[in-house]
């Protein structure tokens, strides 16, 4: 039997490498999309082992609706690359700063 | 009675209405009209009130006709008080204002603002009605500043000249000093008798004569003198005592009438009419007396010397008007108060005839008024000159005249005096007797004898002024003649002005001099063998062998004596003082308070300080707003952490 400790701890190093991801990556904005996917997916793993070692399925079915606003958003964000791209030519995170006052 | 009172202020007023704000409508010829009925009428009531009052012995008026308010059990009204003093007042006035007026019509013919100048002259005679008719300190002040504001404007009727608007200015901020005391005089009345009312004040003062008030840290000050000396600092203001004069000799740069009416014969009275009243309060208070006496003598001596100098002949005028209003200043220190009135009346024929014939000469050269350019006038002006002998004779104090009477009581009366600064004074009306002699016929020599300096241009048309000038001139020239004779002894020795004044016994001079006064022609007599006849004769003396038998004399005179004519051509530096340590004084501060009050801490610190400020913030903000997107990722996370450190540690 694996213990709950051990799906928090794959959890955790599963959030932070997303968090790396956004911090360190700064090349690709795909890359940070995929971060943030990452990032989802580590909350849903502590949902589903809470939900099976305290018996309660309603972490399962919270994990459905994150699993569909996380197709959702991956859905706009790609579509947002897509005119991201058209418009600037490059998807370099480094050349994305007009969002600065 | 009460509706005469009423007519006499309101006569004026109404006529001051209709010819400022309707002159357009009604025209020049209206506007003169206007005006002078209404100064008439208010003349022919004060006659009438002059008889009720004084010939008829009827008891005095002392009433309130409107109450403004009342706040905290001090009441704010209008009121009048005729009395003797009153009565004897506004007759003056209002004769002379009348005079004054017929005399503008001639005088102000070709000028433009016509209207404006009838208009302004009875708003004047209603503002001095108002302040001599007064029974309370509010309504006074009311007269004291309306009068004030009337001058400033007249000062500055010819407003396109430069040097008429500095004068008006300077007129205005030299009363605004003397007033200042006058409020703080008016203001320690109300604090501690609680009423703005003569009556009450005086009924209430002798019990406040040992009262002393604390000023400054610890000095302990009579509270009598204090608000005597404040209210005399308002006197010494608006009737141009040392050192606050300096306003009258400019404020001939108003046209000549005004000059006759408010700066010779009524308005600046008005300081010596309010000490007069005041003296319930002034007897009880030494120290303000000779305060009174040595500053009204330094006056009377100092403004007569300045007056040989002048070429102006207004300024001339002007000077003697500052010396006259220095001996009635002596008189009323000295409390011969009746002695004061009975100067300021004479004072106010004589030199409201002066002034007007003064006029009359500069009108028939064409505004020339230098005294150098002018010369044996005589035979062009006959009825100017007679007028203007007689004005002078007066001046001088010539027995018979009725300047002489009013002078020689004056004089007398200070030397009778044991008070404080008595000597002094006696010492400086006596001189002032030869300089007074001395300047007005060094004038009058000038204009009207010796040889002709007058404008070829100017000569061509020379006559005599019409009879709108001439009129006014004699009818001047009769009270400044009689007036003395016929009234010497009522008003000086027989009690004419009864309860109206209070004089203590121990301070009565003029009681001591009644003693051996046996009518008129006694006293002319006397004056023949007095010091001050034969002081004037010498000053009429010495003009005539200066200016008529060696007329070069004088030149070298001034050439020998030049510090002496400096000090004299200077004013003693008194305007030169005022211009560079008040005047200058004021716009120095005035710049430090703007360059670094305003520009540098209002506008540099405060306004444009706060947008450097924010702007400076927002500079130091902007360079963490990088616009990367991991830059915002990696600030969430830094404050995630933070709350959540918070929350668990804390």
């Amino acid at each position: 039997m694996i213990a709950l400790s051990e799906f928090l701890i794959l959890g955790a190093l599963l959030f932070c490498l997303s968090v790396a991801g956004i911090f360190i990556n700064r090349k690709n904005v795909i890359i940070l999309l995929m971060a943030i996917e990452l990032m989802l997916l580590s909350v849903n793993m502590n949902f589903i082992a809470f939900s099976h070692y305290l018996g309660d399925v309603s972490g399962q079915v919270f994990v459905f609706f994150i699993l569909t606003v996380a197709a959702a958003e991956a859905a706009i964000g790609l579509a947002i690359l897509v005119v991201l791209f058209r418009n600037r030519r490059t998807i370099n995170v480094n050349n994305l700063d007009s969002l600065k006052g | 009675m009460e509706s005469v009172y009423l007519g006499i202020v309101l006569a004026p007023l109404i006529g001051a209405i209709v010819a400022g704000l309707f002159g357009r409508q009604i025209g020049r010829a209206g506007a003169h009209w206007v005006t002078i009925v209404g100064v008439a009428i208010s003349f022919l009531l004060s006659l009438v009130v002059f008889k009720h009052i004084v010939l008829d012995e009827s008891a005095a008026f002392n009433g309130t006709v409107y109450t403004w308010m009342v706040s905290d059990g001090i009441r704010f009204e209008i009121g009048f008080l005729i009395d003797q003093l009153t009565a004897l007042m506004i007759l003056v006035v209002t004769f002379v204002s009348l005079m004054v007026h017929i005399y503008t019509i001639g005088y102000m013919h070709d000028d433009p603002g016509y209207q404006r100048f009838f208009s302004y002259i009875s708003l004047f005679t209603f503002s001095m009605l108002m302040l001599v008719m007064a029974n309370n300190f509010l309504q006074l002040f009311f007269g004291w500043e309306a009068v004030g504001l009337v001058s400033y404007l007249l000062i500055g009727f010819w407003y396109k000249r430069e040097s008429a608007i500095y004068a008006n200015l300077k007129a205005f901020l030299v009363n605004r000093v003397g007033d200042f005391g006058f409020l703080l005089g008016i203001a320690a009345i109300v604090v501690y008798f609680n009423s703005l009312d003569y009556a009450d004040v005086f009924a209430a003062a002798p019990l406040m004569a040992d009262m002393t008030v604390r000023i400054f840290a610890a000095d302990e000050w009579n509270l009598l003198t204090v608000i005597c000396i404040l209210l005399f600092i308002g006197a010494m203001g608006k009737s141009a005592q040392v050192p606050l004069h300096v306003w009258l000799p400019d404020s001939m740069e108003g046209p000549t009438p005004i000059s006759a009416l408010i700066h010779a014969a009524t308005m600046v009275t008005a300081g010596i009419f309010m000490v007069a009243r005041m003296s319930p309060l002034y007897e009880l208070s030494e120290t303000a007396l000779s305060v009174v006496l040595v500053i009204g003598a330094v006056t009377a001596l100092s403004m007569g010397l300045l007056g040989l100098v002048q070429n102006d002949i207004k300024r001339v005028i002007a000077y003697s008007t500052l010396s006259q209003l220095g001996y009635m200043t002596v008189a009323l220190g000295a409390s011969a108060y009746a002695a004061g009135i009975f100067h300021l009346m004479t004072h106010a024929f004589f030199k409201a005839l002066l002034f007007l014939a003064a006029g009359s000469v500069i009108i028939a050269l064409h505004h020339e008024q230098d005294i150098r350019k002018m010369g044996g006038l005589k035979k062009y002006m006959p009825i100017t000159y007679w007028c203007m002998l007689i004005g002078s004779l007066a001046l001088i104090g010539f027995p018979g005249f009725s300047g002489f009477f009013s002078k020689d009581a004056i004089i007398e009366a200070v030397h009778a005096s044991d008070i404080t600064g008595a000597g002094f004074a006696y010492w400086c009306v006596l001189l002032g007797v030869f300089v007074t002699a001395l300047y007005s016929f060094r004038m009058f020599f000038l204009v009207f004898h010796g040889p002709e300096r007058i404008d070829p241009h100017a000569k061509a048309h020379l006559h005599e002024s019409p009879a709108v000038v001439t009129v006014p001139l004699i009818l001047l020239a009769i009270p400044s003649v009689i007036a003395g004779l016929l009234y010497a002894g009522p008003l000086l020795f027989q009690g004419f002005f009864g309860d109206s004044i209070v004089v203590r016994a121990e301070h009565d001079v003029l009681a001591q001099l009644g003693e051996g006064y046996t009518g008129a022609l006694g006293f002319m007599l006397h004056g023949l063998m007095a010091a001050p006849f034969w002081l004037a004769m010498a000053g009429v003396g010495l003009a005539y062998y200066l200016y008529m038998v060696r007329p070069d004399l004088p030149e070298k005179l001034k050439q020998q004596f030049l510090w002496l004519y400096n000090l004299l051509d200077r004013k003693y530096g008194c305007d030169d003082f005022n211009d560079k340590v008040f005047a200058g004084g004021s716009r120095a501060a005035g710049r430090v308070l703007w360059k670094v009050g305003d520009v540098t801490l209002i506008d540099g610190v405060m306004v444009n300080g706060t947008a450097y400020g924010v702007g400076w913030l927002s500079g130091v903000v902007r360079v963490i707003q990088s616009g990367f997107l991991y830059h915002y990722a990696f600030a969430m996370i830094i404050g995630l952490l933070v709350l959540l450190s918070w929350f668990v540690f804390a």
